[in-house]
């Protein structure tokens, strides 16, 4: 009994060791976001609260959690309730095998990369449920707008996966940065790194496919009808997966916790601050492409994923199968 | 603590497939649907066969579940009408349920418990009868590896076969709903792109 409590006591500290920084790191992503495309734009941007605007998430989260809850009279009550928190909880489930560093992870299963691509692909419900529940226009519009895209651009997903996994020869997380400790996947796969990330920012419902929540066109897509909590929740779940996007990328294909050179002042470092840069450059990435690209358009947005990237990804995993079995460089 | 979670997850999984039943909404008939996968697969990791769980979610809920709530979002119904619909298919719904559960039974005895099929006596004696460890079987190596020792070795003619079979639904669903309209402009981007100062301005004389 006093034995299954501490495993209990375990599980639930290890999880908020892993969940609160999660966190604090989507509070000042929305911050990060906010002053890099100011200075893009050549304004200041949220500079008032804290030190340099430093609290300025912290007072945002206040604002939405001390608001009012509004439920509407013609919306689906009980679906309208869960949507949001489903979405919230698929973007905090798939951090349990992530790998910050050599043997710091929640669990090491041998299945990692089916697991990511499992719960990430179930994020898809909560965007779909919250729109038809609402009993909107705009809602049902983005929600549909979102799942159709969600949908393709798994497909290239799953097939660029496919090849780095063909490469590292397994589906656990740790073993794929293991691999890596020669040459980072970027280098050989650098056409499927490109592929991957601009994959990952229609999956992650990001500008330039911002589509569902085109603001000019659909108010707010599939948020439309949120007020107060239900609204945050959402956007911590889309920044929560932002940050799932960068970390999926650095494992791939920037070798994880692995430090650039291997040699003594690089090795010194401990190798979650490499995993932690890294995902950064990434996340910044997705600002810089933000502030910089017009939203595609829808019909533009299917004909990248269907008759652009299906075909090349499809391609490159024939090659790459090709070249490994080839030469006899399967793992 | 493991047959703790096998009844939870179990119980689980009837109760929600009977509300796939019994639910008057569709849509709440299809996420409980979504439910039910999500209990099998965990049924699933508890057998230990966690890349067969991983591809159920993948598959089922990922794939399949969400295309079906897609159509049903679609479709204008509000609530059907649970009285009539009950009883009419409740004959062939229990010939059905009749034909897997006893298929469950045949499995049970033919596949699971190895029987020497030329000594029948031993069908009869349940002493002798001694019940495959399975869970060892499959996690004594890695369950990838093990899944496609056989899958590309013994089975690859049904391997290949189940891959034409998905083709050819999947060109017969692309031939049944593609039809070329001519009376809607198109944009072609090779066109666009073909496009230089030199063709796009031309003088008529």
């Amino acid at each position: 009994m006093i034995l299954s409590l501490i495993i209990l006591l375990n599980i639930i500290l290890k999880s908020l060791a892993l969940i609160v920084p999660l966190l604090i790191g989507v509070a000042y992503l929305t911050l990060l976001e906010r002053k890099v495309m100011a200075s893009m734009h050549q304004r200041r941007g949220p500079n008032v609260v804290g030190l340099f605007g430093m609290l300025q998430p912290f007072a945002d989260g206040l604002k939405l959690f001390v608001k009012e809850t509004i439920l509407p009279s013609s919306a689906n009550t009980l679906i309208f309730i869960l949507a949001p928190i489903i979405t919230f909880l698929i973007s905090l489930v798939v951090w349990a095998v992530v790998p910050f560093d050599e043997n710091i992870v929640f669990v090491d299963i041998n299945v990692g990369v089916l697991y990511i691509l499992a719960i990430s692909s179930l994020g898809v419900y909560g965007i779909i449920t919250s729109g038809w529940s609402s009993n909107s226009k705009w809602s049902f519009l983005g929600a549909l707008r979102s799942a159709a895209q969600m949908i393709s651009y798994e497909v290239s997903i799953g097939l660029i996966i496919l090849c780095v996994l063909l490469c590292s020869g397994s589906l656990n997380l740790s073993d794929i940065v293991d691999s890596q400790r020669k040459v980072w996947y970027i280098f050989p796969l650098f056409p499927l790194f490109v592929m991957f990330f601009i994959s990952g920012l229609a999956e992650t419902n990001r500008a330039p496919f911002d589509l569902p929540e085109a603001e000019a066109e659909l108010v707010s897509g599939y948020s439309t009808e949120y007020s107060a909590m239900g609204f945050a929740l959402f956007f911590l779940g889309e920044y929560a997966n932002m940050i799932l996007m960068s970390t999926t990328v650095t494992i791939y294909f920037l070798g994880g916790w692995l430090s650039p050179v291997d040699l003594v002042p690089f090795n010194m470092i401990p190798g979650f601050f490499w995993f932690g840069l890294k995902t950064t450059s990434i996340l910044f990435l997705f600002v810089w492409v933000r502030a910089a690209y017009p939203r595609y358009r829808y019909d533009q947005l299917m004909r990248l994923g269907w008759k652009i990237f299906l075909p090349f990804s499809l391609g490159w995993l024939f090659f790459i199968s090709g070249l490994l079995l080839g030469l006899d460089w399967l793992l | 603590m493991e047959n703790l979670f096998f009844y939870f997850f179990s119980i689980l999984s009837i109760i929600f497939s009977f509300f796939v039943i019994i639910s008057k909404n569709p849509v709440h008939s299809i996420l409980s649907l979504i439910l039910v996968f999500f209990n099998a697969a965990a049924l699933l990791i508890l057998l230990g066969a966690e890349f067969l769980a991983m591809l159920f979610i993948i598959v089922y809920v990922g794939a399949v579940a969400v295309l079906f709530l897609f159509v049903i979002m679609m479709l204008n119904i509000k609530t059907s009408n649970l009285s009539i619909s009950m009883y009419r298919y409740l004959p062939i719904s229990i010939l059905f349920g009749s034909v897997f559960f006893s298929e469950l039974f045949v499995i049970f005895y033919f596949d699971l418990v190895p029987i020497d099929v030329y000594n029948l006596s031993l069908f009869l004696n349940f002493d002798y009868l001694y019940f495959n460890d399975w869970e060892n079987s499959v996690s004594s190596q890695n369950n990838v590896l093990a899944l496609g020792l056989v899958l590309y070795t013994y089975f690859s003619y049904l391997f290949v076969v189940s891959g034409i079979i998905l083709l050819v639904s999947m060109i017969g669903a692309i031939s049944l709903t593609l039809h070329r309209r001519n009376d809607i402009k198109r944009q072609y981007i090779y066109k666009q792109l073909g496009r230089n100062f030199k063709s796009a301005i031309s003088w008529k004389y």
